[in-house]
């Protein structure tokens, strides 16, 4: 191949580039092939074993707190969706609305802060009202802060619809509710589904603010795993992280390309 | 009859106008109980005085405050103890380094990936956002690893003669090597999203007009991309402020961040009002950076 | 005590008040029957647009309009972008509210009706196709919500999706289709409702030369065969002159005229019409006489003549407004008449374009090469320019 003058192209990016993705997954690699080490000093290498998933499989204490994470996660995604497509609907679809900055502000509020800042509030809040019910506290304070997480890609995704659709679904005689079950809703559902894809990610992955708020009954998977962390590296926790680091993957996988799929069915054009 | 009809038109806006702000009204009323309120309680507890069996009694007292800069002897003297400003200097410290290498990392990988052809891009680009979906506690697990005693690097400079059982954690290198780890995503991705729209004929044209790369980098392509390198600093800096998990894991007890001295006053320390204290402080900051860098995006906004 | 006794096209027109007190036989018009033996002269008033304004911001966007669309005619809103007439389109479709005036369908005020109760169907400049649902979904989708029966849906959009030819396309989506097939579709879209006014925003833009003119013809026919009233908003004067019944001049707000096509291009009522529609030159003249139909001026080049103008000019200064293809050139030359020298010339097949210099004014002429000899006049000579009086037109400085 002819490589000629092009100007656009800075010598010694492909490697760098290189060197960085492999940085970006080398870690997690040595974590997987750890994870099958047969020795239980992580770092002594005797043999290939699997023995590690099945006493991960087997350990009470690590389902339970996935319970509790995925309860968690699950209700604080509902939630937190529910409060952004509300939101970015009043924000982006409607007219005349006073403070709209501050209101997009305080909605985003939980990314401007420092995560630690906040669940240091929230536990201060929760013993001063006196809310002993932890999941409560749980489900509450990551509700809250899943929100923007989930807000910004249906913003996105209904800055990017024509209000044409709408105006068109009016002029065909639809009331406000049909046009948004029947043509708002479908056309911004993948970036309501990124979002909720998002919440659910966040609150799963959340170790301070659960940290901060989680008692006895209500440890969730990251807190665990940082109790694990705290005992010592060992082949099971390696285990461990890799199944989530797959369970993530495939997550991700699916998230992003109903995203990017849904971006191609608007490709209509303006 | 014309005034019917005008009565009727204010009403028609005026029934639209109550629905954005009762679609508003579920943000704003968790956002406000779950966040707002609890900082101004954070404020009020940061000059409470510490209860006698930890938690706080309400009042107003700066000794939260003093003990920052001060430690009180059991006679009550006043002495000057520079570790708790120590730690607040190394926090913004570790926290800007941080930045500047996810920066000087992020700006020519997203340029090279922008570079690429469309298929390659958008899995490259996914590459990028995958490891952000990952538990963060499990990223930083896998530099505890890889720098441990026995891990792959110090292994790795045994052969070159390090002594046998080197480890490489806690110190603030291992910390800095998780917080870049955990954060680079979030620089990348912005970067990436304004150099790639950034239209190509413009590089052309700095090279038409007789610059070199190196100028066309500095005059064209750097602040062109400025807005997506502020808001990817903002995304690195204002979490690598507020970082726990790094310094509690790899800096081990002695390398403090703000974060894990928090943490530790709600923790184990037990002394609300002065971890209250290191929250505002923490919370200042944060809020001084994103001022300034509002303050200064305004007034290029004027001058443009 | 009132019956019904007669019908004129299906229409109560008369009631008859059989058993007045009185015992006299009185016969009571109603007043729409007085309408309608109007309109056997002028037709019935489809939309009507009553001092209408519209401010967005400081700008002012529309200035008490006035004006009727007739039932049943093909009514073009015509303008540079900006003048507003996709703003009062909005407002008819219901997306805009007028600040002061109203619009009225039929003689009702649809000001505060909602976009979604107005018997009245828009084609988007966008298509506006809802990308998630098929063709026939899409065209279901207005009847739907007029709550019509499943079976009246499926014979309707089967009826709508043959008379665009689209018929095999039925199951695609939008994003299938090209161009010219989405504007087919949206057409379906709006007119299978059956709306008493369908309202079309420069629907042809995104169309390619080619299928404009073919959609065109088709959008001609297809407001014959209907005898929907059609509303169509463009910036492009030959789609207007092609099309419409009648054509609303909107500049700055504000209707400049309202006529047919031959009545706005051969008697334009000012200056920005004159200039908006076709190309003119514009000669500085002296009124020296006028009524309100014609006036007498000297032309720059010392002669005086009578020309028709569009309402009383004053004395003084005005302009004369002259279009390149009435100036006749060489042996063609007929009526008023001056020497004149060839400046420039653009040679475009069918025509050649001349600019011309006449006591210090430029003009341009156009020329139909009709024969080959005698149309080639070269630059630097000297030709014969003549015009006939009633083709120029005096218009208010």
């Amino acid at each position: 191949m002819k490589k000629g003058h092009d100007v656009k192209r800075y010598p010694g990016l492909s490697v760098l580039s290189f060197a960085f993705f492999l940085y970006l997954y080398a870690p997690l690699f040595v974590v997987i092939l750890y994870s099958f080490n047969a020795n239980r000093i992580t770092s002594v290498w005797t043999g290939f074993s699997y023995k590690w998933y099945s006493s991960a499989l087997n350990n009470d204490a690590l389902m339970a707190a996935l319970k509790t994470s995925l309860t968690v996660a699950g209700i604080a995604t509902v939630v937190a969706t529910t409060i952004a497509l509300l939101a970015a609907l009043a924000l982006v679809r409607g007219k005349k609305v006073r403070f709209r900055k501050l209101s997009e502000t305080v909605v985003n509020l939980p990314l401007l802060l420092p995560e630690i800042v906040l669940a240091v509030a929230t536990l201060i809040l929760f013993s001063l009202i006196g809310v002993q019910n932890g999941m409560l506290k749980l489900v509450i304070a990551h509700s809250a802060f899943c929100t923007p997480f989930a807000f910004l890609p249906i913003r996105a995704r209904l800055q990017g619809m024509s209000l044409d659709f709408e105006e068109a679904a009016a002029d065909l005689y639809a009331s406000r509710w049909v046009v948004f079950r029947r043509v708002t809703l479908p056309l911004i559902f993948p970036g309501l589904f990124s979002g909720a894809m998002l919440a659910f990610l966040i609150s799963m992955d959340d170790f301070i603010t659960s940290n901060m708020l989680s008692s006895g009954g209500t440890t969730t998977l990251p807190v665990y795993i940082f109790s694990l962390i705290r005992a010592g590296t060992s082949p099971e926790l390696n285990a461990i992280a890799t199944m989530l680091i797959i369970g993530s993957i495939i997550l991700a996988t699916i998230a992003l390309s109903i995203a990017t799929r849904g971006q191609s069915t608007a490709d209509q054009p303006q | 009859m014309t005034d019917l009809s005008a009565d009727n038109r204010t009403q028609g806006p005026k029934r639209k106008v109550n629905l954005p702000y009762l679609g508003l009204l579920p943000a704003w009323v968790i956002m406000g109980f779950a966040l707002i309120l609890p900082i101004f309680i954070i404020a009020a507890v940061s000059v409470s005085t510490r209860g006698a069996y930890g938690g706080f009694d309400w009042g107003v007292d700066f000794a939260g405050y003093r003990q920052i800069i001060f430690n009180e002897g059991w006679s009550g003297e006043m002495e000057f103890t520079p570790q708790y400003l120590l730690i607040i200097l190394r926090t913004i410290l570790l926290a800007g380094v941080t930045t500047g290498i996810c920066l000087l990392l992020a700006v020519p990988v997203a340029y090279w990936i922008a570079s690429q052809p469309g298929n390659r891009k958008s899995i490259l680009v996914f590459l990028v956002t995958l490891p952000f979906w990952m538990s963060m506690i499990l990223r930083v697990y896998a530099w505890m690893i890889i720098l441990g005693r026995g891990g792959p690097l110090p292994r790795f400079l045994e052969i070159f003669g390090a002594q046998e059982g080197l480890s490489l954690m806690y110190n603030d290198g291992a910390t800095l090597a998780a917080m870049v780890y955990t954060y680079i995503p979030l620089m990348v991705l912005p970067v990436f999203a304004s150099i790639e729209k950034l239209d190509g004929t413009l590089i052309e044209a700095a090279h038409d007009l007789y610059g070199n790369r190196w100028t066309t980098l500095r005059r064209v392509i750097l602040p062109l991309t400025a807005p997506g390198i502020v808001s990817g600093a903002i995304l690195v800096f204002v979490p690598a402020l507020g970082a726990v998990l790094e310094p509690i894991l790899m800096g081990g007890g002695k390398q403090m961040m703000m974060g894990s001295l928090i943490q530790l006053q709600f923790g184990g320390g037990r002394n609300w009002p002065f971890g209250a204290a290191i929250a505002m402080t923490l919370l200042i900051v944060v809020m001084l950076v994103l001022i300034v860098i509002a303050l200064r995006s305004a007034q290029k906004d004027r001058e443009v | 005590m009132f019956r019904k006794c007669s019908f004129i096209d299906n229409r109560p027109a008369l009631y008859v008040l059989n058993e007045h007190p009185v015992g006299k036989r009185i016969v009571m018009i109603s007043k729409r029957c007085l309408n309608f033996g109007d309109s056997q002269m002028s037709q019935q008033t489809a939309v009507g647009v009553n001092d209408v304004s519209k401010k967005f911001g400081s700008y002012q966007a529309l200035r008490s309009v006035n004006f009727d669309i007739r039932e049943n005619e093909f009514f073009t809103m015509l303008g540079p972008s900006g003048c507003g007439k996709t703003t009062l389109l909005r407002m008819m479709a219901g997306f805009e509210t007028p600040d002061t005036g109203s619009i009225q369908l039929h003689h009702q005020n649809i000001v505060d009706i909602p976009p979604h109760k107005r018997r009245v169907n828009t084609v988007f400049q966008s298509y506006a196709l809802f990308p998630h649902m098929t063709l026939s979904q899409n065209v279901a989708f207005g009847l739907e919500n007029l709550g019509w029966g499943q079976a009246k849906i499926e014979a309707r959009v089967g009826e709508m999706l043959e008379r665009v030819h689209m018929q095999d396309f039925a199951s695609r989506k939008p994003a299938q289709l090209s161009g010219g097939q989405r504007q087919r579709i949206a057409l379906a879209r709006a007119l299978a409702p059956e709306p008493k006014v369908l309202l079309l925003d420069e629907p042809l833009s995104a169309l390619d030369l080619k299928l404009r003119q073919a959609m065109r013809d088709e959008l001609r026919s297809l407001q014959r065969d209907t005898g929907i009233t059609f509303v169509f908003v463009t910036h492009d004067q030959e789609e207007a002159l092609d099309m419409s019944d009648r054509i609303a001049v909107l500049g700055s707000g504000e209707v400049q005229q309202i006529g047919t096509p031959s009545k706005v291009y051969e008697e334009p009522a000012n200056k920005f019409v004159a200039d908006f529609i076709g190309e003119t030159n514009f000669l500085d003249v002296d009124v020296l006489e006028s009524s309100g139909t014609s006036a007498t001026i000297r032309t720059p080049f010392g002669q005086v003549i009578t020309v028709p103008c569009a309402s009383a000019v004053p004395h003084g200064k005005a302009t004369l407004s002259i279009r390149p293809e009435k100036l006749n050139l060489g042996d063609q030359v007929e009526g008023v008449d001056f020497e004149a020298k060839v400046v420039k010339k653009h040679y475009l097949g069918g025509y050649t374009h001349y600019l011309l210099a006449v006591g210090g004014a430029e003009i341009r002429a156009s020329r139909r090469n009709a024969s080959r000899a005698g149309d080639d006049f070269p630059i630097g000579d000297n030709v014969h320019v003549g015009f006939v009086e009633n083709s120029a037109r005096v218009l208010v400085k």
